[in-house]
């Protein structure tokens, strides 16, 4: 009988905490009510592509008084990760919660929760989880995404009895488009309010009232004129031309009805 | 409070080329250890900078952003950063993150010698 040896079986469990590479994003089992535009057969992206700055933006929140472990806030957040989301902003995940290799549905709405005609949604996109563990999860975003770079949600103890929630993007914006809605400010200010609602609400759920904090720090001031090209992807323009060409597709399968 | 279980060893094999032998583990807590191993190798006329992963114990995507901003601050010097030594698994999550478009990676601190 083989003993099995207990650093490798540790190993083995923790290299399973990250997805395998893919070549193509593929969308299963979207819960009802999501719409996929820019997802399916996208490849990923990552901080090194895109086309804007580089910037480290770090949101925390201190979970002070709340008797809550930081693998507890982990947990509740990887399985409700919807449920703290502000209005107007869906994710469409797995049913079970956050696992290396699910692919995320992302119906948002505009800066202040802005939604088009009949609740739907300006921008349709989403991201694919890349790792996980007891303390953090991470998401990189695919092509057409308002961002090219990884997301890491994590929680840590940061003095003996206070855990602290924070969300850290390691982002450069996709596009010019993009580029310019975070030069004019608007961009930076509606991805910050997100994320600060975000913390705010999981603070919320374990009973506490608290303002949560960003730090931003312009890691490389470079744009990268290569990916100029990325704005064919623009997932914000691919979803608006999506509406708009909904009468031509009803009108061409009315005719061939 | 987490602490660094990241240790590193510098060395300069020819003028133009250092070495950052990574041992232990990188995630978030490994930032100024790296960092400072990479301002301990980045010494005039050195414009390679070679990362020995033969040593990694784990890594986590907290590291794969430090590897992110490493490299930012490698390219600004007008340095180039490569690798050598990844398990095949670590070569994936490169590849999964891309960070193999950006980073010369090889099988041999040799290889990576010769190309630096």
């Amino acid at each position: 009988m083989t003993i099995p040896d207990p650093d490798k079986e540790e190993a083995r469990t923790r290299d399973s905490n990250w997805a395998a590479p893919v070549s193509r994003l593929t969308v299963t089992n979207l819960p009802v009510g999501g719409i996929n535009l820019n997802v399916e057969g996208r490849h990923l992206s990552s901080p090194i592509r895109g086309f804007g700055q580089l910037w480290q933006k770090t949101y925390s929140i201190r979970l002070d008084g709340a008797s809550v472990s930081p693998e507890e806030v982990i947990r509740v957040w990887k399985a409700d990760f919807p449920k703290f989301w502000p209005k107007g902003y869906r994710f469409f995940g797995s049913a079970s919660g956050i696992a290396p290799g699910d692919v995320a549905v992302l119906n948002l709405a505009g800066p202040g929760g802005v939604t088009g005609p009949g609740g739907a949604p300006l921008i349709s996109t989403g991201v694919m989880v890349i790792y996980t563990d007891e303390e953090s999860f991470s998401f990189l975003t695919p092509e057409g995404h308002m961002f090219a770079g990884m997301i890491t949600f994590s929680a840590s103890e940061e003095e003996p009895g206070v855990t602290v929630a924070q969300i850290q993007a390691l982002v450069r914006a996709n596009d010019p488009i993009y580029e310019t809605s975070f030069r004019l400010g608007f961009g930076h200010k509606a991805e910050n309010d997100f994320w600060l609602r975000t913390l705010e609400s999981l603070a919320d759920h374990f009973g506490v009232k608290s303002k949560a904090l960003v730090n931003m720090v312009c890691v490389d001031k470079k744009m990268q004129w290569s990916e100029a090209k990325n704005v064919w992807q623009n997932a914000a323009i691919r979803t608006t031309m999506y509406y708009v060409a909904a009468p031509i597709r009803w009108a061409r399968g009315a005719l061939s009805r | 409070m987490s602490i660094s279980k990241l240790t590193t060893e510098v060395r300069k094999v020819n003028p133009a080329t250092s070495i950052i032998d990574i041992h232990g583990e990188i995630n978030a807590q490994a930032e100024s250890t790296l960092m400072d191993a990479y301002t301990q190798a980045s010494v005039a006329g050195v414009r390679s900078i070679i990362l020995n992963f033969s040593g990694l114990e784990y890594m986590n995507s907290s590291g794969i952003g430090l590897l992110v901003t490493l490299l930012i601050r490698i390219k600004r010097q007008n340095q180039r950063l490569m690798a050598f030594g990844l398990s095949d698994h670590y070569e994936q999550i490169f590849e999964l993150t891309r960070l193999n478009e950006a980073i010369g990676i090889y099988s041999t601190e040799a290889e990576a010698v010769s190309k630096a």
